[in-house]
């Protein structure tokens, strides 16, 4: 389980990261931001392993995948 | 914005101005991440043209020249003639650099002269409006050709090595981390570079040639139709139809960077006075 960080200022809702996450962490959030795009949501934070497929498929940096320290 | 985000970009000139679900910003980052690798931010010098790819260099800090329609590989050649130690990636769309700027794409290729050439291929013209570009697929709709496009298209990577570039791979916007490696094996690599992206144009090319518009399921079809250059090596043109390859196509260590070989001449002309 790693800590997963969505920027929701940067974010677009285009739900790559929804796409790309086989193991289902994302979900989409009935929450909108500032210039009106829907937001994806962290679901299930403990099914992550830290593949980091969701960081680097995002188009507007917005999501980071924090280091877990003890490996 | 995660810390590679914080690092490199111009924060003051965010939001990106592509469209929810562009590739675009999936090679941004895969430059961005190739480039912190390497740690050349202060070597480097990102070339672009017009159009929506054109504008991947402008969000990084680092040295920019955003160049005229088609002709970045014109200013890129006198950048990398005036500063031999620059490492010049040169950021271009399909458009940009096969319709527009075709000339100059194949002469650079030609004078194997150390440039690294990304080329987003969306396989239309997306900023305009969704016209034929000449990437398009053949028989593929497009906002000016309703009953099907009626021309062959274009295969960059083909065209590139037939010029005589001599780093030639293609990866698509699925493969953000292959895509970083080669750019970090283009950059390294001494002579013309040539890197093509297929990425997913959601708003024009998956609306009207595909009929997907959403950004998760271009992308995989897109991807599906790859297949890496391993395991078609030594298949024929017949079975290789319809399938785009991807990988490392061509890598060529031999051949004289143009940069050196000049400046060889001018040192051997001063000694002959």
């Amino acid at each position: 389980m790693a800590p997963i960080v969505i920027d929701e200022e940067w974010c677009k809702g285009c739900y790559l990261c929804i796409h790309y996450c086989k193991k289902d962490v994302f979900g989409k959030s009935k929450k909108r931001n500032a210039r009106g795009y829907p937001l994806p949501q962290v679901l299930a934070p403990e099914a992550c392993t830290s593949c980091r497929n969701c960081e680097f498929i995002c188009p507007e940096l917005a999501i980071t995948v924090e280091k877990e320290r003890a490996r | 914005m995660n810390p590679i985000g914080e690092k490199y970009l111009r924060k003051d000139s965010l939001p990106f101005l592509w469209c929810p679900g562009c590739g675009n910003g999936t090679i941004l980052a895969a430059t961005v991440r190739a480039i912190d690798q390497m740690k050349i931010i202060d070597q480097v010098a990102l070339v672009s043209g017009i159009g929506c790819s054109s504008w991947i260099p402008v969000y990084v800090k680092a040295d920019v020249l955003h160049a005229l329609h088609g002709r970045t590989m014109a200013f890129a050649t006198g950048l990398k003639m005036s500063h031999p130690n620059r490492k010049v990636i040169i950021f271009t769309g399909d458009g940009d650099c096969l319709g527009i700027g075709g000339n100059h794409f194949i002469h650079a290729a030609r004078r194997n002269i150390d440039l690294t050439v990304l080329m987003v291929n969306n396989q239309i013209y997306g900023m305009t409006g969704g016209q034929v570009a000449p990437t398009t697929p053949l028989a593929a709709k497009t906002k000016t050709s309703f009953f099907g496009n009626p021309e062959d298209p274009f295969d960059a990577c083909e065209l590139a090595k037939a010029a005589g570039a001599t780093y030639v791979a293609r990866w698509t916007a699925a493969h953000p981390v292959p895509l970083s490696k080669a750019i970090v094996e283009a950059v390294s690599h001494e002579g013309f570079s040539f890197i093509e992206v297929i990425a997913q144009c959601p708003t024009q090319a998956g609306r009207l040639m595909y009929g997907i518009s959403d950004p998760g399921a271009l992308l995989d079809f897109l991807k599906a139709k790859t297949v890496p250059v391993k395991q078609v090596q030594d298949k024929n043109a017949e079975e290789r139809k319809g399938k785009i390859t991807v990988g490392t196509l061509f890598h060529d260590t031999e051949r004289t960077e143009f940069s050196k070989r000049y400046f060889r001449m001018v040192e051997r002309s001063k000694e002959d006075v």
